[in-house]
This record gives structure tokens, sequence and C-alpha cells, in this order.
């Protein structure tokens, strides 16, 4: 392999693999105040941008994202009302029962509203045959795109749980939920905000991949086994552990092509999530603590 | 009309009768202690005043208004903070973020306000930093401010606990066995903030088995012993009671 086609694959790995490190943070925000895996995550994703390229025919791009987010916030938010707010004591193997089925019925939801065709959002910038040359190696500007607004929603996150009252209280809630409770914290609207965050970076993940990924209505099962993948890989709950854990299922997937066929792309991240589950269930930069399953 | 009371409580759980129809009143501005052999139901009495559990019957009230119906967060709003017997801080969160945590009760953040008025969201973030620096320095631990609260020192974290809880503004305080397992110096340190708590104004209602710390601070004991008031009145008049002192010999 010469210099740049090393270049190549690795950008493009970087590219998705920051995708799957934005749905494997949406998981472990959900995570982190509920105990719960939110296998609907994927879905977000797919909502997200199916709504936005269908508004993106009616009203400029900006405008259709920031509707396909919102709409793709009020199905987490519909969510975490319906199945999660009012039961008096869900327990955490049933909700992750709960979420898989109702990942299953957003997908048959879209496809009776979006039927089975595949549809992207136009590229941000340029076309399908713009691209840039970094060092030999050529990328596509919306790669650029992908990058830069996965790493501002992670700078922006981190500045959230860390310096405000939302986000710290958000962090209080998984940390220790009674004393939370005891410092006037209501737990609840943690969790709803939890699934608003959650569906909103999603959201905003589907709309900026899907000019080179493209969208179906069936993309976020996929979407969710990698970023499931990625989460166990950096350790549940550990957004810093998410990025290095997305990154290195990207890269790992794009550098497969070269050596195997294909079709075995997807196969990789099966692969990485068993040897974990094997080898190191906690994952690379987990505690034990967080491993298990927590009650509410 | 009392400062706070609680008014025939019970609280049983499946055939244990953890809190039996207990009744007393708490005086503003005083160090009320309630105290009994183990088991004898006084952390329920606790989680019950807090709303951590419901009770099944009797009511408690703060100047008159009824709480037993209300959720804990609420609760804390109305200006009831506890400590924990075994101390509750927030894991991968620094000793200021614990405390500062305490002030959300006084924010008034709403929902999506946080994000609309960004400005203003600042400058409160600024302001709670800034009193929840004021109360580490005035528990003496300002230095502690960067540290991770729960890797501290046993003694230390229940500083930082007092410190959380006094953040939220409390006018009753809550302490669950402030003394356990402390030594000697700390126990001190700790009636020391006791006092200096009620000279603020904050009326006290504490748990504790280290008696002479009890007959030094409290105004009024109640004493519980397997889920009923069996006595209640000053520290001498405790001493002096019957019931009081067979509880404790019958304990050893
Ligand atoms: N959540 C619970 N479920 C079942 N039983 C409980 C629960 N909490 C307390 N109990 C029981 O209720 C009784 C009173 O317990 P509580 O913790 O209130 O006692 P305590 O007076 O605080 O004792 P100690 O001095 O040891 O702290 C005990 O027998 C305890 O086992
Ligand atoms: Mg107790």
């Amino acid at each position: 392999m010469t210099f740049e086609h090393v270049l190549q694959y690795l950008l493009a790995g970087i590219t998705i693999g920051s995708i799957y490190a934005i749905v494997a943070i949406g998981f472990n925000i959900i995570y982190n105040t509920t105990g719960i895996i939110n296998f609907a995550q994927g879905e977000f994703l797919m909502v997200g941008a199916m709504t936005a390229v269908t508004f993106s025919r009616l009203v400029p791009l900006p405008l259709a994202i920031a509707i396909g987010i919102a709409v793709t916030v009020a199905v987490g938010v519909l969510i975490d009302f319906v199945f999660i707010r009012n039961l008096k004591k869900p327990t955490v193997l049933n909700m992750i029962i709960v979420t898989i089925g109702l990942s299953i019925i957003i997908r048959e939801v879209a496809l009776h509203v979006w039927d089975e065709k595949v549809r992207s959002l136009p590229y941000f910038t340029g076309d399908e045959i713009s691209s840039i040359n970094i060092l030999g190696a050529y990328i596509s500007p919306q790669a650029l795109w992908v990058l830069g607004i996965c790493a501002t929603m992670v700078v922006l996150l981190n500045v959230f749980f860390k310096y405000s009252v939302m986000g710290r209280s958000m962090r209080a809630c998984s940390a220790n939920p009674v004393a939370a409770r005891l410092c006037g914290i209501n737990t609840k609207n943690m969790v709803t905000m939890s699934f608003v965050l959650s569906a909103a970076i999603g959201a905003l993940a589907g709309c900026v991949m899907s000019p080179i990924t493209q969208t179906q209505y069936d993309c976020g099962t996929s979407l969710a086994i990698k970023g499931f993948t990625v989460a166990i890989l950096g350790g549940l709950g550990n957004s810093t552990g998410a990025i290095i854990g997305g990154l290195i299922v990207g890269i790992l997937e794009e550098f497969s092509i070269s050596v195997m066929p294909l079709a075995y792309k997807d196969a990789i991240a099966i692969a990485i999530l068993l040897l974990i589950m094997f080898f190191r269930p906690s994952g690379l930069f987990g505690k034990q603590e967080v491993s298990a399953l927590k009650e509410f | 009309m009392s400062f706070f009371a609680v008014e025939n409580l019970s609280r049983a759980f499946g055939g244990l009768q953890a809190v039996s129809d207990v009744s007393f009143a708490v005086r503003e501005h005083s160090i009320h202690a309630v105290i009994g052999p183990n088991g004898a139901g006084k952390t329920t009495l606790f989680n019950l005043i807090a709303g951590s559990l419901a009770p099944d019957s009797g009511a408690i009230r703060l100047n008159g208004d009824p709480l037993q119906s209300l959720p804990p967060y609420k609760i804390a709003r109305k200006g009831i903070a506890r400590t924990f017997q075994n101390v509750k801080l927030f894991r991968h969160m620094s000793v200021l973020e614990n405390v500062m945590l305490g002030r959300h009760v006084r924010s008034r953040a709403g929902f999506g306000a946080a994000l609309l008025n960004l400005p203003h969201t600042w400058r409160e973030e600024r302001s709670i930093r800034q009193r929840s620096l004021e109360i580490l320095d005035t528990l003496g631990i300002a230095d502690l401010a960067d540290a991770d609260a729960v890797s501290l020192a046993f003694g230390k974290q229940r500083i930082v606990e007092f410190a959380r809880a006094l953040a939220t503004e409390p006018t009753l305080l809550l302490l669950d066995e402030p003394a356990a397992g402390l030594n000697m110096h700390e126990t001190d340190e700790i009636a020391r903030l006791i006092a200096d708590i009620r000279a603020r104004g904050i009326t006290v209602l504490i748990i504790e088995h280290d008696m002479s710390l009890i007959m030094d601070i409290s105004d009024h004991i109640a004493v519980l012993s397997s889920g009923k008031k069996i006595a209640e009145g000053t520290p001498a008049e405790i001493q002096r009671n019957r019931d009081v002192i067979a509880v404790y010999l019958g304990e050893d």
C-alpha cells in the first residue's frame, strides 16, 4: 500500500468513525441517566435525515436540517413520556427490550411514510465529484463537514456537561440519583433531557452523513450495532472512550476493504463486539462498576 | 403552629413496623436530636421527611404546610437538606462541583431557559461557583475545591456533604449520624460546625449515637425504640428517664 492509499483509508475511517462515536455518545447519554441501552438510537439518525431530505425540497437546507432535528427530538421525548416517565419501576432489562421493539416500530412507520427508496441530502458544499487533496489523498468536502460537526458537538457537549446547571444535574443523576433528588433536581426531567440531547445529536449526525452514505428507512439498525460496539469498546458511559472507540472501528472497517471483500466490512464491528465481550467486557477504558447494569 | 412537626407518622416494611405512630415538634433555631438503638427506625424517619420514602400514614409539616405527598426534589426546594449515614457524594466530580449541585436548588434556570438565555445562564453559573467557593471557605476546605470528592478521607467527605447541604440554603438540616466513623478530633470539629450552623439560623434535626456529643449540643431529644417514640425531653430529662435507660442498658 502506498502512503496515499493508507492516508485515503485513514481519512475515510476517521470520517465514518466520528459518526459511530456520535451514535455511541447518544447511547452513553441515555445510559448514564437511566441505565437503559436505547436500541432505537440508530433510528434517531434515520428519522433526522429522512425528515430533512423531505423538507429540503421545500425550504433551505439549514432549515430542513433544523426541522429534522426538531422532529427527532419530538420522537425522543415521546418515547420518554410514553415508556419511561410514567412507569412505576421499569426494570432495565424490560426497557432494553422495549427500545428494541421501538426501533422496529419506527422503522415500519418510516417505511410507510417514505417507502424503501434510498435518499440523500444534497452535499452541504460542492457536489459528489468535488474533492480536496490532502497530501495526495482525496477527501470529499462533506467529510470535512462530518468531522467539523462531530467535533463541534463533542466540544459543546463537554462544555454543557461540565459548566452548565443542567449538564451538571444530569451527571449528578447518573452518579447518585438519591442524592440528586435531595439537591432539588427533578430527575425525571433530566431523563427527558437525555432523550432530547441523544435525539438531537443523532439527527444532526444522520443529516451530515446522509450525502456520503445515503439514507434508507432501515439504515438505523447497522448504525445502532456499530454505535453499540463502539460504546462497549470505549466502556459504557465513557464519552472519551466512545470517541477513541469510534475511530478504531471506523479505521478498521475501511482498512478491511483492502484485504477482504467489501461484503465483510459490516462483520468487523460484530467481530470486535464479540472479542470485547469475551476478553474485556468493561471495554478498553471502562471500569468494572460501569459494566454492571445500573438499576434506577 | 410549630416550625416543623411530624404527626402520627408510620411506615412498615412488609411485616416490620419501622416507624410507628411517631409525633414530635421541632422549634425553630433549635438543635433537636433523635436517638435510639440500632434499627430503631431513625434513618427511616429521615427518609420519610426527605421524601425518599412515602409514609403509610401520618403527616409531616413545615410551617404548617404538608410535605408528605411531595417528591424529594420539591421538599429540597422547600428548604430541607440532609446528610447521609453513609456519605453519598457524586462520583466523578470535584468537591466544588458537588457543592455547586447543592446550589442548583436555588437556581431557577428552567428547561429551555438555559439554552435561550445564555448570558443569564452564564452569570448564574458564575454566581453559583462563587457562592460555593465561599461555603467551602467558611468550612475550611477551600483548598480541596478541585479534588475528586469521593477519593477524600472519610472525615473530609463528611464536611463536603455538609457543604453541599448548606449550599441549598436550608431552613431545616437533617444530619444522620454525622460523627459516625470520625475520630475524636474530627468529632469535635463536627460539633463546632453544628453549633455554628445553628448560630446562622438553621434548625438542626440530628441522629447520633455519640451520647456525649448529643447531650452537649442538643436542646431537645426524642428517643425511638422499635419504631415507637418512647421518650422526649431536654438532655437532662432524657438522662434520668427510666424507659430510656432500660432500652440502652437492655441493648448491651
Ligand atoms: N428499605 C428498607 N426495606 C426493608 N426494611 C428496611 C428498609 N429500611 C430500613 N429497614 C428496616 O427498618 C428498621 C429500621 O431501620 P433504620 O435504618 O431506620 O434504623 P436506624 O434507627 O437508622 O438504625 P441505625 O442506628 O443502625 O442506623 C430496620 O429493621 C431495618 O432493617
Ligand atoms: Mg440509621
